[in-house]
């Protein structure tokens, strides 16, 4: 099956993805769509497989079983070639600390064979306001401007496909704010985002669809327009199962 | 092809920079290598003909165990910040990843042995000028860099990092590490190329062999 | 499930005693003393055989960590981890009856000679094969990290033997018999090298069971207590 005929309308399909780590089973058979540039966001507890979900999503971790198509495209057929079109943002930032900031970047646009590197950089840089710290070491920067540059990172090779994995974790009110200003204009290409995050509010703002994950299953699913989000907290306690 | 052998270099590029701003490996791995080669002097003592005949024992051993604690750098700074992640999020093949770890680790440690043997061939008052020793470390340091990389993948994923990279790497390192030895000591008692092909095949066969096997069997290392 | 193998288990069981008898028989009352070295050579019918399995179970472990690493399927891992365990105390064997042995008949508990050298050099891996997958952070790691350990390590060790035999070209080779194999003795090796192959194969798939079985008492618990 060549990939015109078989090419979904989305940008992301999982089918009975599972996971195991020896006894424990991290994710137990989700089936996932997000059409293309959709904006997912994913919640659930401590545990409940979000992070294991983006790993595999990202080509980081092998699924157990299941399926995942990415562009159309069978991850385990041609991951290196996949991850051109996918950019991952951790609480781990990625960076180098003996590095600048700019070697950083160079160093990532270098590895994706990013075309007009020195104009790329820049400009990512003025995305996320750190043009002034470009030639700082990345060590000497605090955990919230870290994650801008891994923003930038993550951004330099213009990927079709971001995933966010709960981004703000270890920042303060502002940075995290500066963060998620940050997230908003890059996202002017029409890209398809996949977010998880503890942070309720913040997900319900920057989300279209979310999904409620927990003890790796999909728990709950909706159309942001269709969220009650005066009750989310109430919604989410009740399918998370309170006192967790 | 073009690309492969530029993104090795890039990594390369990336870990020679971080090595030239912090000096780590070089400056520690030479230091220790300098201590072993002094200490094991004393070690044998003051009569002329022992420690003459243990020279080259002497050198790769400053070499092998220096080379150790070098390999155990060399994912290290992968480490912090899981930014091993990082680099398997690049669009290459995880051998690729290998390559570039491989050409830091054979730079560095290269770069210890260019030091340490003019200082040890001067402490045993031995000839200054040998190119045939030249050839000799680069293809013993060809065979650990080979296996020191690889393993020190592995042992960075363990609990006891530290320890359980000798124990890996040694045991295997064992054909080179008498390779290495019996043809400095051919070299220094002045051999001709004849004498010493022997040792120069079986390294340059150890060589080959696990280029390739790791080559082969790196991902398995790196892949959940 | 484990019910279909308990003939299995019980012709192997039979079998390895039987040979084991068999073994002892020849060894000690069929087979005549050599002349030159005494009793004390009846050692030669245990160690042989011995280094011979040591060898054998980690080209097992070998060809299993390949599979392994292929298939990713656990039965694989298990096989190359029994065979890996029972190696090692064979290996270790080796290295105790091969003193024994050459203290009397060549005056030195140990020559660095080639057979010696890589039996040690082999223990060496073996043990490195194991202690990865303990200090592993997870079972799954430690699986994967010995695989590559096990294919790694067994590429080493006929350069090692290669490497070692070269080096020792200078010294004299030890002789093992001056006036070679007898028929008799022939026959008492053969039955020896069966009847340690059979054990070896006995420990190894009783070893590989218990594992199975206590993966599967893993699981029962972890799902019960969910």
């Amino acid at each position: 099956m060549n990939e015109e005929t078989m090419a979904p309308p989305c940008a992301i399909e999982v089918r009975g993805l599972a996971r195991a780590f020896g006894e424990h089973r991290a994710l137990r058979g989700i089936d996932l769509k997000v059409s293309r540039g959709e904006h997912l966001v994913i919640f659930g507890p401590n545990g409940a497989g979000k992070t294991t979900l983006v790993k595999i999503l990202s080509t980081l971790v092998k699924p157990s079983a299941g399926s995942v198509w990415l562009d159309g495209i069978d991850i385990s057929d041609k991951p290196a070639q996949i991850r051109r079109r996918i950019g991952l943002v951790s609480h781990q930032t990625f960076l180098y600390d003996d590095l600048t900031v700019y070697e950083n970047l160079k160093f990532y646009g270098r590895m994706f064979d990013v075309p007009d590197l020195e104009a790329k950089i820049r400009e990512v840089a003025s995305w996320v306001q750190l043009e002034s710290r470009l030639h700082d070491r990345a060590g000497t920067l605090s955990h919230g401007l870290q994650q801008r540059v891994s923003i930038a990172r993550a951004v330099l090779h213009n990927p079709s496909i971001l995933f966010l994995d709960e981004p703000e974790v270890g920042l303060d009110p502002h940075a995290s704010s500066m963060v998620k200003d940050a997230l908003v204009s890059i996202n002017s290409g029409g890209r398809t985002v996949v977010m998880t995050t503890h942070n309720l509010e913040r997900g319900l703002e920057l989300g279209d669809r979310i999904i409620i994950l927990d003890r790796g299953k999909v728990v709950y699913q909706a159309a942001r327009h269709e969220v009650d989000t005066v009750n989310f907290r109430r919604i989410y306690d009740q399918y998370t199962g309170t006192g967790r | 092809m073009n690309t492969v052998f530029a993104k090795i270099f890039v990594i390369f590029w990336k870990d020679m920079l971080t090595e030239l701003r912090t000096k780590e490996v070089v400056v520690s791995v030479l230091v220790f290598a300098l201590l072993v080669v002094v200490i094991f002097n004393f070690a044998f003592g003051t009569r002329a003909g022992t420690v003459e005949m243990a020279a080259p024992g002497i050198l790769w051993v400053a070499l092998t165990f220096g080379g150790v604690l070098g390999f155990n750098r060399i994912f290290a700074v992968e480490k912090e910040n899981l930014r091993l992640e990082g680099l398997m999020l690049c669009p290459v093949d995880r051998a690729v990843i290998y390559w570039g770890k491989l050409v830091g680790s054979f730079t560095f440690i290269l770069a210890v042995a260019v030091v340490i043997t003019p200082i040890f061939l001067v402490l045993f008052n031995l000839p200054l000028f040998l190119p045939r020793l030249a050839l000799v470390i680069v293809l013993a340091i060809i065979g650990f860099s080979a296996v020191g990389t690889l393993f020190s993948a592995v042992a960075i994923n363990t609990r006891a990092r530290d320890i359980m990279l000798p124990i890996l790497f040694l045991p295997v390192a064992v054909p080179v590490i008498i390779a290495a030895v019996k043809a400095t000591a051919l070299v220094l008692a002045g051999s001709s190329w004849g004498d010493m092909a022997t040792w120069l095949q079986i390294m340059i066969a150890f060589d080959v062999i696990y280029l390739v096997v790791a080559t082969l069997v790196f991902e398995f290392v790196v892949e959940e | 499930m484990k019910g279909k193998h308990i003939l299995r288990d019980n012709v192997l069981l039979g079998l390895s005693l039987a040979l084991m008898i068999a073994a002892l028989y020849m060894v000690f009352v069929y087979v005549p003393t050599e002349k030159h070295t005494g009793i004390v050579q009846r050692i030669f019918y245990f160690h042989v055989p011995v280094a011979w399995v040591a060898f054998l179970a980690f080209f097992i472990t070998f060809i299993f960590s390949i599979l392994y690493l292929w298939k990713r399927e656990i039965k694989w891992d298990t096989i190359a981890h029994a065979s890996a365990e029972v190696g090692v105390i064979f290996t270790t064997l080796v290295l105790i009856t091969g003193p024994i042995w050459a203290k009397p008949v060549w005056g030195v508990w140990w020559t660095w000679d080639a057979r010696l050298t890589t039996s040690l050099v082999l223990w060496l891996i073996y043990i490195a094969y194991l202690l990865v997958r303990s200090f592993a952070t997870e079972p799954a790691r430690g699986a994967r990290f010995s695989a590559v350990i096990g294919i790694v390590g067994f590429i080493d060790v006929p350069i090692v033997f290669l490497t070692v035999n070269l080096w020792r070209t200078q010294h004299p080779t030890t002789m093992i018999f001056e006036d070679g194999l007898t028929t008799s003795m022939l026959m008492t090796l053969m039955v020896c090298i069966a009847a340690f192959t059979v054990l070896y194969v006995l420990l190894t798939v009783q070893s590989a069971n218990l594992k199975s079985l206590e993966t599967d008492v893993k699981l029962l618990r972890s799902t019960q207590a969910e």
